[in-house]
């Protein structure tokens, strides 16, 4: 998958990426028309040709709203690459099939506005604008299931047919 | 094994985990509340399960919104009633009749020490009071548990706070917590589990507890526990249950770290704008105007933090450019908080009463900030835009420190309210 980096620093919190008060949206395209409304305004339009955000440490931390990575995702996030996550937005992500890695090196040397082509499988960047790889931590057995499956619900779909012949 | 090990070993019935290792375990109790219960009701008609495994393990509690403050949240909630209904749940507290998820849960005496309880709410780890392992997840993970009955964890490493001494007058269990958090920084417990134990535990009642896991997520925390004693077989006896059995760590059990923590080293401290691990002493920020004073939440909404709050408000009347916000936690709280006349000295003293519900912690109603402002509040977060506009400004601090700075319209040290 392929997109522009947007550049975020760290402790990104649950609340920027949706208010509160858009916690009744359950539309994912109503949701992702109020992404980090408030504090970087137009991110919407922007994310809409495709992004890849990169961020430091702690990112999706705070409230349990699965509404975050819906947004996000919704939004045109294709996938995420941070130093490290909060645990519920993490296991939140996977689960409605928004990629993300972990890699310490990538933020430092990824710039705003790169074009990124990632690998989440291989857990492999190459930042097609500067010609450079860069490695992420390999993703879990489990987890890498649920990726590959498109998220938690098409990988228990997939368990329940299986379990059911 | 430590506490976390022995529960997650128990309900994956496996002898012995370890730190890394990924189970499948089975969960004891499921809570869902009004802003988490659409999006798993959704997962689960895309799953495409008819029944959930146990309607009397699945708990679900309407408390952001209550009573519904517009006519999307009133068509949320008639979903979820009719969803309650379908699946015949009996542990359903609709308007009026619950308040805040987590305070309705502590009361409940469904929650005993041991348990491995999910919530879709990040505050679960709350229930750590009672020695159980609570904790948060999002809403598609709240239908594999309610289609499964089971979840899959990473067993967390453990970080243990060793607790002795006293806290001083007016110094809260909310401004222990708030000083650990800024202590060891928002991501200072990343995944892990946190056990409060030592000598001075015994001090900390129940409530103190409540308010100390509930933010264990403030720090990153998969969970936090109070290692269980006896207050918490007496606190459930209390509420008609029957003697429990105190599941607790293993001596010599692993942590990845054991952090010591003298309470009387501990003053009242303030979480300042915008991160929860910014933490100064409350006289480092003292005189600091504000706008609004927010008193309630899972965090500080019980009959204790009530009747601190009324000690100090007691005879007296708050700033005339300062509005109070009481939320007692829950109705039983609200009722106490009534027969004890807590909530004429709240009146008296200028403030308004709202029923319980989450209030303004999450920025949904009931008193949200404009542009400017600034408010102090006894909840968990004050995130930019947390409780209204991304342009006002929130100070977490006790229910002491909140009242104390209601009367002077001023952030406020409560040591000195009696010196004025």
């Amino acid at each position: 998958m392929e997109g522009y980096a947007v550049k975020l620093g760290d402790n990104i919190d649950t609340d920027l990426i949706i208010p509160g008060r858009y916690l009744v949206l359950t539309d994912p395209e109503e949701l992702a028309l109020h992404v980090f409304e408030g504090v970087y305004p137009g991110f919407h339009e922007k994310a809409r040709r495709g992004v890849i955000l990169v961020a430091g440490e702690n990112f999706g931390c705070g409230s349990s709203r699965e509404h975050a990575p819906i947004a996000l995702k919704s939004a045109g996030v294709k996938c995420i690459i941070a130093k490290s996550y909060a645990r519920i937005f993490y296991r939140n992500a996977l689960n409605i099939g928004l990629p993300l890695l972990e890699s310490r090196e990538a933020p430092q040397l990824i710039e705003e506005g790169d074009l990124l082509r990632v690998d989440p499988e291989e857990g492999s960047i190459f930042d097609v604008s500067k010609g450079f790889n860069v490695a992420a931590e390999p993703i879990p057995g489990l987890l890498r299931d649920i990726i590959l499956s498109g998220g938690l619900i098409p990988y228990l779909k997939k368990r329940f047919n299986r379990d059911a012949h | 094994m430590n506490i976390f090990e022995k529960i997650l070993a128990r309900a994956s019935r496996l002898k012995e985990v370890a730190p890394g290792e990924i189970v499948e375990a089975d969960i004891d109790l499921a809570m869902i509340h009004d802003l988490t219960a659409p999006l798993t009701i959704k997962a689960l008609q895309e799953i495409g399960v008819e029944e959930v495994w146990d309607p009397n393990k699945i708990i679900v509690v309407f408390d952001h919104l209550v009573p519904a403050n517009t006519v999307k949240t009133a068509e949320l909630h008639k979903e979820i009633r009719a969803f309650v209904k379908q699946h015949g749940i009996k542990n359903f507290y609709d308007v009026g009749r619950g308040g805040v998820c987590h305070q309705v849960m502590l009361e409940s005496g469904l929650v005993k020490p041991g348990q491995l309880i999910v919530g879709a709410d990040s505050h679960t780890c709350t229930y750590g009071a009672l020695g159980a392992f609570a904790t948060g997840i999002g809403s598609t993970d709240m239908a594999a548990v309610l289609a499964t009955g089971k979840l899959w964890f990473r067993v967390p490493e453990a970080l243990k706070i060793e607790l002795t001494g006293h806290l001083g007058e007016y110094v809260t269990s909310k401004d222990l917590i708030l000083y650990l958090i800024g202590k060891i920084g928002m991501n200072g417990a990343n995944y892990m589990g946190v056990e409060f134990t030592g000598p001075a535990l015994s001090n900390l009642s129940i409530a103190d507890r409540a308010t100390i896991c509930n933010m264990v997520i403030e720090a990153g925390a998969k969970t936090g526990i109070a290692s269980p004693d006896l207050l918490v077989d007496e606190y459930l006896r209390g509420l008609g249950g029957g003697p429990v059995s105190l599941l607790r760590s293993d001596e010599g059990s692993l942590y990845r770290d054991e952090i010591p923590l003298d309470l009387d080293g501990i003053e009242p401290v303030v979480a300042c704008p915008s991160s929860v691990d910014n933490v100064k002493p409350v006289v480092e920020v003292e005189g600091r105007e504000i706008d609004q004073v927010f008193i309630g939440s899972c965090t500080n909404g019980r009959i204790e933090d009530l009747r601190l709050a009324a000690r100090i408000l007691e005879g007296r009347r708050i700033d005339r450019d300062v509005r109070l916000i009481v939320i007692p936690a829950s109705t039983r709280t609200y009722l106490q908080a009534l027969r004890e006349g807590l909530l004429d000295v709240f009146i008296e003293s200028g403030g308004l009463i709202g029923n319980p519900n989450c209030g303004p912690c999450l920025g949904g109603h009931m008193g949200l900030l404009a542009e400017g402002e600034t408010c102090i509040s006894t909840s968990n977060r004050n995130f930019i835009g947390r409780m209204g506009s991304p342009k006002a400004d929130i100070y977490l601090a006790s229910p002491a420190t909140a009242a104390a700075s209601a009367l002077k319209g001023v952030i406020t040290d409560p040591r000195r309210i009696d010196q004025v």
